[in-house]
């Protein structure tokens, strides 16, 4: 068994898609600034080794947001270095990656809060102070 | 019919608006869809009822229904497979005998025209009694609960293509859904399993889109089966370069290199396998070791066996395509070119590759 932890079997072998995603990315920012409009693309649907990923993530950096979502798992939302532009990782609820997406937008749609879930807030406030009061 | 909307009926689960979006968005991205797709699919997904699902398990080993049911929860797998309103699984539900039948019935009669017919296994017909259930054909079961289904999705090879109880000399008269039934939609979800998110996604782009994806020349959903493993697999550059593990336990293999030579059936494979992966996304066969054995495949049990390199069609493709291995050209897009333009013929006129030949045509090469 020793021997099998020489094998590598999972090999890392560049694909040249960290510079062209780079450059979608240029270009998503260049449209949110004249339009507004986001953008979000999946990494999931890219090939990209390990070391790629990587590269992309040490090329993005980190900024100064980062917001951890409870819902379905956590969802690590993490503003990089370039204002406007997110990573946003989620897992499912066994901490497994579910998907790894990069937004471009001045906010993550996650990050809002939704109408559904404000009203079923009101509700429960509204229904906890009528039929038991905290305080 | 349920009368309750999905959208409703997951609220009533507890999940929150935000988690809804999360769902969509890891949806989106399972069925291949562009991220710009989540509003719509948010918007469709909440307006539509939950449709009703008629299984039916024929000649099979309900190893579809365990891919299912044993991938990692909780996923975006179990949330669809929650979405729906599965009237009748005789694996899954907790009636039996004539209680069941009469839920498939019930079933049938409420919401005809409407519901999803899922089906795994074939179907034989040199004699109806090899496989009943209840007492009924497989044949007549299937003839009877396709009349009033909306689109029947073939679950596994078997289903799809035949499979297994297919395979030569098809002692049952095994055949395929799409031999029986004629005149309705038919979505084939091959693969000995089909990978999990592959069968929900087809069932969530039918709820989210009100039809059928897009599908290739043998049924499969595009988004799916659109390239093969070879395509996608991870080892290809040693493909390009010619070098091959020889054996299972030589210095290719332990260098990860290609398995070609060991009867992969990657490059006349069309499936997800080398991008969605298996057992949460960990691997594949090939990153395990192992070559591809087609299993998504028409006829796969016949390719000519699992560790013999991929077969040389009589007539079909020539010399320069086995000369394409070792030179490292694209002998993949050819030989599967050919395969889906005269599979059955290829498969019958098939003559084995030795690894002698294919060594000696790489040195002359």
């Amino acid at each position: 068994m020793a021997e099998s932890g020489v094998i590598p079997i999972a090999l890392d072998t560049a694909t040249g898609n960290v510079r062209p995603l780079l450059h979608e990315i240029r270009h998503a920012l260049t449209r949110l600034l004249n339009t507004g409009e986001p953008t979000v693309i999946d990494l999931g649907a890219l090939p990209l080794s390990e070391t790629e990923l990587e590269q992309l993530q040490a090329q993005l950096g980190k900024g100064e947001v980062r917001a951890e979502l409870h819902a379905l798992g956590v969802s690590l939302i993490q503003e990089t270095r370039y204002s406007g532009v997110w990573l946003i990782r989620h897992m499912n609820e066994s901490q497994e990656s579910a998907g790894m997406f990069i937004e471009i937008s001045k906010m993550p749609e996650l990050l809002y809060a939704q109408m559904e879930d404000i009203q079923d807030g009101l509700g429960r406030l509204e229904h906890e102070l009528n039929e038991q009061p905290p305080f | 019919m349920p009368k309750n909307t999905l959208g409703e009926h997951l609220r009533q689960q507890g999940m929150s608006r935000r988690s809804f979006l999360k769902f969509c968005s890891l949806l989106a991205s399972g069925m291949a869809l562009s991220p710009a797709l989540v509003p719509r699919i948010a918007q469709a997904l909440e307006a539509t009822r939950r449709p009703s699902v008629i299984w039916l398990s024929f000649q099979e080993c309900t190893g579809c229904t365990e891919s299912l049911t044993r991938s990692h929860t909780p996923t975006v797998e179990g949330l669809i497979f929650d979405a729906i309103s599965l009237d009748y699984h005789h694996t899954l539900q907790a009636a039996s005998g004539h209680a069941a039948e009469a839920a498939r019935e019930e079933a049938m009669k409420e919401n005809f025209g409407q519901y999803i017919l899922v089906v795994d296994g074939s179907i034989p017909l040199d004699n109806p009694g090899f496989s009943t259930i209840a007492g009924i054909s497989n044949l007549d079961m299937l003839k009877e609960t396709a009349k009033g289904a909306a689109a029947i999705v073939a679950v596994g090879t078997c289903a799809a293509f035949g499979g297994l109880p297919k395979a030569n000399p098809n002692p049952t008269g095994a055949v395929p859904v799409s031999d029986i039934i004629t005149d309705k939609p038919i979505i084939n979800v091959s693969g000995c399993p089909p990978i999990p998110v592959v069968i929900t996604g087809v069932l969530a782009h039918i709820l989210t889109f009100g039809g059928l994806p897009e599908l290739d020349d043998l049924g499969r959903p595009a988004a799916f089966y659109g390239q093969s493993i070879h395509d996608r697999c991870y080892r290809r550059p040693f493909y390009e370069k010619g070098l091959f593990a020889e054996t299972f336990d030589d210095e290719g293999a332990k260098k990860g290199w290609c398995l070609y030579k060991l009867g992969c059936k990657g490059p006349v494979t069309f499936n997800a396998c080398a991008t969605t992966k298996w057992n949460e996304g960990t691997s594949f066969p090939i990153e395990s070791g192992h070559g591809c054995i087609g299993c998504s495949e028409p006829d796969f049990w016949d390719f000519g066996g699992f560790y013999e390199a991929l077969s040389r069609p009589t007539g079909q493709t020539g010399k320069n395509a086995v000369y394409g291995v070792a030179a490292g050209t694209a002998v993949g897009a050819a030989v599967w070119a050919m395969n889906r333009a005269k599979k059955e013929e290829a498969v019958r006129g098939h003559e084995k590759l030795t690894m002698d030949e294919l060594n000696r045509e790489g040195e002359e090469s």
